[in-house]
């Protein structure tokens, strides 16, 4: 009897697991479909797609559109291709991530370490930034960044983004360090540590997964970001994502949607990488932080 | 002038006063233990002498250099956190040592003072793990050897020993005490439990809502409790306290309580301090410990005043070494420590003797006790 009801335990598992598997594949491949059309099309010349079959695979495979698109395509009035916005929004985004992330930490830090009168007000206000839609902002960011006469350059656009990103890696880390021991502070203020040896030595390198989370959430949102880098950044100083809109909106010649695909998937790459390779940090990162708040 | 002075210290927290007026003197090589029930101030008090908290009024001296302001890193003070609060990145070894580089001693001497706390301890092999590798026993090793490799004034330990299993307690309480022995440091050493504050220390001192109820050697508070808590606080099982009057008969004062018969029983009480007297035909506590009542057979042959008394057991809880009766006096439950091969029978009446030597009175209104 016991012999029989294991048996169909493992058979009714076996057939959970299959539906589970099936259906799990199933979303994989309706998520996937857009990516494997862009990419398909990316690799055809244009008249195959003109000519109507946008789901066939290539029948003379090319990588004619992605050289264009990178190098010689016309963005705006200039022929450059997307390669100097790329080299943009890269400049742009990496210190802007590593200075949020910096000061969010330190934020982070001071918040649940040094609380001092105020403290939890100066947390909610912080927090509000998040809240607050990019659109109000535009304006006085403008003035301020014509105060500092950084207006349209890419400097301008890394402090943009520091600036609104400070308020959810604040969140983050102050999050995270809020179920980091505190008595380990005690102890290396005993032991004779300063305020930034005990953040550089003891709570830096117990941070990984909050600083994986901060940079992820930070590099996907500055550089998917296209308000800012419309309104703030012109010409050569544009970055990726307005680039590629200039490619793919331009009004001259014929449609190259080979090009524009290509252009697509060269903007999608980095969060992409930064995903595939930091993700699991991400949601280890997520649920660490959700623990005590 | 003591090693470590507490002299008139308090701490309050916007208008509330959570330490009055604590007033310590801790002698070099002394092991004084704070202890009470949590939220006494125990620990706040320890974290001032730490330099964590604010002093609010007071002083707080070591080797008579005046502490109040000053950081903790320049008290030369080590502390034993409850969890330890081991750097979880860094090594046993360069835990022990973190201390002494933020001090800036050069790495030959932080080596070899490494080495010698290492073998003090005997945790050499566990030099290079990570504290996530080591046992809660191992951790307390390098939590103590990080506070050794200091050679620091004073010692604060907070509850160190309450995150281990009961086994292990009793080995790291010998381990503790052995040390003290044998390095005569001075150690201030905050706990719940009151066995580990009876077996550790040289004095003690038993807090509860922010006042320093008693302060004494273990023996004075034991035998001799100020108050009613201090009495009630220290001791496993705690001690009885009956509603008993006292009264004059044959030239003797005699406390009168009642037995489980409704009947009255007269305890006679010889050698009674004057203070006494003012309590005749007045209502007191009586306060005995379990250890006070026994059989006849299991009483202390030294005690110059057994009372015998014959009452109803209600219970009795076997315990291996000792066995633990219960009966009712005064209307309350009063448990007496016997042999664990006493005779006794739940249901009926037996003979029990009170060594009265031991019984302490207190004033029902201020729990003061009588002396």
């Amino acid at each position: 009897m016991a012999v029989a009801s294991a048996d169909t335990a493992i058979r009714t598992s076996r057939i959970t697991r299959a539906f589970i598997y099936l259906f799990l594949l199933l979303f994989a491949l309706f998520y996937l479909l857009p990516f494997g059309i862009m990419l398909v099309n990316s690799l055809k010349p244009l008249s195959e797609i003109t000519g109507g079959n946008m789901i066939a695979l290539p029948q003379d495979w090319t990588i004619a559109p992605w050289l264009s698109a990178w190098s010689t395509a016309q963005i705006g009035v200039e022929p450059t291709g997307l390669r100097p916005y790329f080299i943009n929004s890269l400049v742009m985004a990496v210190p802007a991530v590593v200075l949020s992330t910096v000061v969010g930490a330190l934020n982070g830090y001071v918040l649940t370490k040094w609380q001092f009168r105020g403290s939890t007000i100066i947390f909610g206000l912080l927090l509000f930034s998040c809240f607050i839609p990019f659109q109000i902002v535009l304006i006085p960011m403008a003035r301020i960044l014509g105060l500092l006469d950084i207006a349209g350059t890419t400097p301008g656009l890394i402090l943009v983004h520091f600036v609104y990103g400070i308020g959810f890696t604040t969140l983050y880390f102050r999050n995270y360090y809020a179920a980091f021991p505190t008595e380990l502070v005690r102890a290396a203020q005993i032991d004779g540590a300063g305020f930034f040896q005990i953040f550089w030595r003891i709570m830096l390198p117990s941070s990984g997964p909050i600083i994986a989370v901060s940079f992820i959430w930070q590099f996907t949102n500055i550089w998917n970001d296209f308000l800012f880098g419309a309104s703030f950044a012109s010409g050569g100083s544009a970055p990726m994502t307005v680039a590629l809109n200039n490619l793919v909106n331009s009004s001259t010649g014929v449609r190259e949607y080979n090009v524009h695909f290509a252009g697509a998937i060269m903007a999608a790459a980095p969060t992409l990488l930064v995903y595939i390779v930091a993700g699991r940090y991400f949601v280890r990162g997520l649920m660490a932080g959700s623990v005590k708040g | 002038m003591g090693f470590l002075d507490i002299d008139n210290v308090t701490k309050s927290y916007g208008a509330v006063e959570v330490l009055h007026k604590v007033d310590i003197e801790v002698h070099e090589g002394e092991f004084l233990v704070l202890v009470g029930p949590s939220g006494c101030g125990k620990s706040t008090l320890l974290n001032m002498i730490a330099g964590l908290e604010g002093i609010s009024s007071g002083e707080i001296r070591i080797k008579d250099r005046v502490m109040n302001g000053v950081h903790p890193s320049r008290r030369n003070i080590a502390m034993v956190f409850q969890s330890y609060a081991l750097y979880p990145n860094m090594t046993v070894g360069q835990n022990i040592t973190f201390g002494l580089e933020m001090h800036g001693t050069p790495k030959s001497e932080r080596e070899k003072a490494m080495k010698d706390v290492a073998q003090l301890l005997q945790i050499e092999p566990l030099l290079d793990r990570k504290p996530g590798q080591l046992s809660g026993g191992q951790r307390q090793r390098v939590a103590m050897g990080r506070a050794l490799v200091r050679n620091p004034d004073v010692f604060l330990f907070d509850e160190p020993l309450s995150n281990l299993d009961a086994k292990l307690r009793v080995d790291m309480r010998i381990e503790i005490k052995k040390l003290h022995q044998r390095l005569g440091t001075t150690i201030v050493y905050v706990t719940h439990d009151q066995i580990e504050a009876m077996t550790l220390s040289t004095r003690i001192a038993v807090m509860f809502d922010g006042y320093v109820q008693q302060l004494g050697t273990p023996k004075e508070i034991y035998d001799a409790p100020a108050n009613l808590f201090v009495a009630t606080f220290m001791g496993s099982p705690a001690m009885n306290v009956l509603p008993a009057t006292l009264v004059e008969r044959d030239g003797a004062l005699h406390a009168l309580i009642s037995a489980a018969d409704g009947k009255e029983r007269a305890l006679r009480i010889e050698n009674a301090p004057p203070a006494y007297a003012t309590y005749k035909d007045a209502k007191v506590l009586l306060g005995i410990r379990p250890e006070a009542i026994t059989d006849p057979e299991g009483a202390d042959r030294n005690a110059r005043n057994i009372q015998h008394l014959t009452n109803k057991v209600t219970v009795i809880e076997p315990a291996g070494a000792d066995t633990f009766v219960t009966m009712t006096l005064s209307g309350k439950d009063c448990i007496a420590r016997m042999r664990a091969d006493a005779d006794v029978i739940p249901g009926r009446d037996f003979a029990f003797a009170i060594n009265m030597d031991k019984a302490v009175l207190f004033d029902p209104k201020t729990e003061q006790r009588i002396a």
